[in-house]
């Protein structure tokens, strides 16, 4: 009966979109307010009957409903209870039912807190919305229903993937598809501009905190996945060049573009055509994303269940829609009228340089992503495009990039004055040149990380430097500094930090890719390893019941010095409903450094690993292959995307992005920042 | 000029929508086993002590059109489809020999106990690797053998009614003509 209610509500949701894609447009276009005003309470109705299915497809897995083929195929009724409310994304059918819940999320919050657009752009928009919605649950009633019934139930569930167990990934679906479906809404100011043919200050202040909402909530949900790789799947890598990472990857490098771009056309009333192609394609990108994802077009560690009905009918939804908006920009983006000017040297001009920087990275990935199914296309080989290619071409996109954002806050708008910016910035000249004297000093190299870490020393004391410009800081007394630090807009502020977290990361990811050491060796209970100064005694292993699996865990006490530091117990669990093995790394962080545990299988003389029994009944006195990493800064590379995320959510929480642009509009007007 | 830059990013955009076009027709999981139409390998597997059946070599299935099919107690997709190699070993109409991939013996003889056994021999592959020159790289697994003791098809993942009835007896009728 739930499952029957889930199943209406979305047809009921899909109806609703049909009606808030249509009446508003047709509203708008004759200048007809009522028709325009079907868009807020159709918005919000279209979310509320997709919270209706959401709640009861949750409801299905909670209780363990086996008689819903979704529950059956990815769940258990032992499985922990927030496994079983994370197991409603963990398939595909569940997964696009968040997604279009988290669409009628973000169209809701249009409506409600875009009370103060223009009415006839606040219809177009959310009708733009709508008509996203439309083709998604479309997608859903007609080739991934979540609610399919099967006769007769089985006794219990085939269980989720263990690896998708976890408490990372479980967090890692809602936060990557707020930050791609953000972006619909980026995407349908876009498509709305376009269609009403004006770009203007306003329209870039009101895309701009859900352009910030999205790739924030993107960074976090990249970061998630990428710690959730580096503690799960067992060898201390945190980033794969995986396809389905690059998915997520692209809209990131657009979205970041678009969030500077847009304060071109905010603050100068420029670049206005190029901005309203990044917002398309920030969303296209997480289009294609979902495509790559769910047709099965790439294989990846990530892919669910293929389906090529799947496949045509994403295909479909993306050459619609972005072959329309695209078509559209063709027609309609020529006739916008172009803004200020500005010289090469000026703050616009370092923004076009970011721009540029980021778009050809995100060139690149695409190309690398997208090479082999290109290859097997033209009827070549089967091949993967793996780290070598990405190492080679992304990172020396990167490097001008992380030089140059340093630099171009330093900058004036129109004209800049590039000697003089290079001069205020000593400072973080001395600092790049003490951090990379001080590594050739203590480690010697590589000049890759050399290079790193002098730009990580410059990017993070320019931002300051930056920071102490604006406060005056030691040019006028301290109090003075202080009370213009904390009247400095909420965004300067952001700004500061986001470019501080880009240092955190540009020095972590240097430090764990130059410096990582690795012990691999087999051990027998009582003996030691040593590894980068730790010493760690191997006591043996024991046998764990976990409440679907059952686990070997190995105990290693861990000492420096003769002192204790802590023990560990990395794990290997087997899941006995999927008949999978997985491996637990465990991990000990000083939050510089990582030590990082992971056991093998037993050395069972000559039988192959994977039978879960050799590893679950080897005898307490068996030796174990044991790897040891010690990772060097590697927790910055998270710590710095959580600055990161804090520096948008900072910016997002500016006063500016609410009481709007007063000098053009007629009345006030208000764009409240989501979630604050 | 200046509205052909315009047009660009469609022009882009199609190229690509044809790429994936194109890409949507190949599905890249579908590696063909290298085996297709090949002899079997080569192997000899002791039987599975207390099954009560002989052990599996390649001499052994030659002769015959038969199924191969490889299993574990563990793999819980395998019981799925065990009532389906019950109901066709009840027919009597192929052989269906059985794998028994990186088990426990007390653990297979419990399962078939539990289950029934529809296999004519098993061959105890506890180590796995007869079951890597087979090509195998998961349960359950089933081979089409013909007379000439060759590989005609193999099927990943569990025997569902449908496909017994679409792809595998279909087979075993054209290769028993």
């Amino acid at each position: 009966m739930i499952a029957e209610i889930g199943h209406f509500a979305l047809l009921l949701a899909l109806a609703v979109a049909g009606v808030q894609a249509v009446v508003p447009l047709i509203g708008a276009a004759r200048g007809d307010v009522p028709l325009m005003q079907v868009a807020q309470p159709a918005a919000v109705a279209q979310f509320g009957f997709v919270a209706t299915a959401f709640a009861c497809l949750t409801w299905a897995f909670v209780v363990s409903d086996f008689t819903v083929a979704a529950v059956v195929a990815n769940s258990h009724s032992a499985k922990p209870l927030l496994y079983k409310i994370t197991g409603v994304w963990g398939n595909h059918e569940g997964s696009m039912v968040l997604w279009v819940l988290i669409l009628a999320l973000f169209g809701a919050a249009v409506a409600v807190f875009g009370r103060n657009l223009p009415p006839a752009l606040r219809a177009r928009v959310l009708a733009v919305q709508a008509m996203i919605g439309v083709a998604f649950l479309a997608f859903i009633a007609f080739t991934s229903n979540p609610f399919l019934r099967v006769f007769p139930p089985p006794n219990d569930g085939r269980d989720l993937n263990p690896l998708l167990q976890d408490p990372g990934l479980a967090f890692h679906p809602p936060l990557l598809y707020t930050g791609y479906v953000g972006f619909s809404v980026v995407f349908a100011f876009a498509v709305a501009a376009l269609i009403e043919g004006r770009v203007d200050a306003a329209w870039a202040r009101w895309v701009r905190p859900w352009a910030l909402a999205a790739w924030a909530a993107l960074t976090l949900g990249i970061a998630l996945g990428s710690w959730w790789a580096y503690y799960e799947l067992g060898w201390g890598g945190w980033w794969f060049w995986d396809p389905v990472e690059n998915a997520s990857l692209m809209p990131w490098l657009i979205g970041a573009a678009l969030l500077h771009s847009a304060i071109v056309v905010e603050k100068r009333d420029a670049l206005k055509t190029w901005t309203i192609l990044l917002a398309i394609l920030a969303f296209s990108l997480s289009l294609v994303g979902t495509f790559l994802v769910r047709s099965g077009v790439l294989t990846s560690v990530h892919a669910f269940a293929v389906d090529p009905a799947r496949g045509v009918f994403i295909l479909a939804i993306l050459v619609v829609t972005i072959g329309g908006s695209l078509a559209l920009y063709a027609v309609r983006a020529p006739a916008l009228k172009t803004g200020g000017l500005f010289a090469p040297i000026s703050r616009e001009g370092g923004l076009v340089l970011n721009n540029l920087l980021l778009a050809t990275a995100t060139a690149t990935v695409f190309l690398g992503t997208l090479y082999p199914l290109f290859l097997d296309a033209i009827g070549g080989a089967k091949v993967s495009v793996g780290p070598p290619f990405f190492n080679a071409t992304f990172v020396p996109l990167m490097v001008p990039l992380v030089a140059a954002i340093a630099v171009g806050p330093m900058l004036a708008w129109k004209r800049g004055d590039l000697p003089g910016a290079l001069a205020r910035l000593w400072a973080a000249g001395v600092a790049a040149a003490v951090a990379v004297l001080g590594t050739l000093w203590l480690a010697g190299g590589p000049a890759g990380a050399l290079l790193g870490l002098g730009l990580a020393a410059w990017l993070g004391v320019g931002a300051l430097v930056e920071l102490a410009e604006r406060i005056r800081l030691f040019r006028i007394p301290a109090s003075d500094s202080f009370r213009r630090a904390v009247n400095l807009p909420r965004a300067a502020w952001g700004m500061t930090v986001a470019h501080l977290g880009v240092a955190v990361v540009v020095a972590g990811i240097t430090a764990s890719s130059a410096w990582q050491t690795e012990r691999i060796q087999l051990v027998r209970p009582g003996e030691t390893v040593e590894i980068a100064g730790y010493t760690l005694l191997f006591r043996g292993t024991e046998r764990v019941n976990g409440p679907n699996y059952v686990a070997r865990r190995g105990i290693f006490e861990v000492s420096r010095d003769g002192e204790p530091v802590t023990t560990l117990y990395p794990a290997k669990r087997f899941y006995p409903v999927q008949g999978m093995v997985t491996t637990e790394a465990a991990i000990h962080t000083n939050l510089v450094a990582d030590l990082y545990v992971v056991i093998g299988d037993p050395d069972s003389g000559g039988t192959p690993g994977g039978d879960p029994r050799v590893l679950l009944d080897a005898p307490a006195d068996a030796a174990w292959a044991a790897r040891l990493y010690y990772n060097p800064l590697v927790p910055w590379i998270w710590i710095g995307c959580v600055i990161m995320v804090l520096g948008g959510a900072l910016s997002l929480s500016d006063r500016r992005h609410r009481v709007g642009a007063p000098s053009r509009a007629r009345r006030p007007i208000a764009q409240p920042a989501m979630g604050d | 000029m200046r509205r052909l830059i315009f047009v660009l990013p469609l022009v882009a955009f199609a190229a690509v929508a044809a790429w994936f076009a194109v890409g949507l027709t190949r599905d890249p999981t579908r590696v063909p086993s290298a085996l297709i139409d090949q002899p079997i390998p080569a192997f000899e597997l002791p039987p599975l002590p207390g099954s009560g059946v002989p052990g599996l070599s390649d001499e052994a299935i030659k002769g015959k059109v038969a199924l191969v099919n490889v299993f574990a107690s563990w793999c819980v997709p395998c019981k799925a489809e065990h009532p389906i190699l019950m109901r066709l070993a009840e027919e009597r109409r192929v052989p269906i020999y059985g794998i028994n991939y990186k088990d426990a013996e007390q653990d297979a003889r419990a399962w078939l106990d539990a289950l029934g056994n529809p296999y004519t021999a098993i061959g105890h592959d506890l180590s796995g690797r007869v079951s890597i020159d087979w090509g195998v790289y998961g349960v359950p697994e089933t081979f089409v053998i013909d007379r000439d003791g060759r590989i005609r098809h193999k099927h990943v993942g569990p025997i569902t009614p449908q496909i017994l009835q679409d792809e595998i007896l279909p087979l075993i009728a054209s290769l028993e003509k």
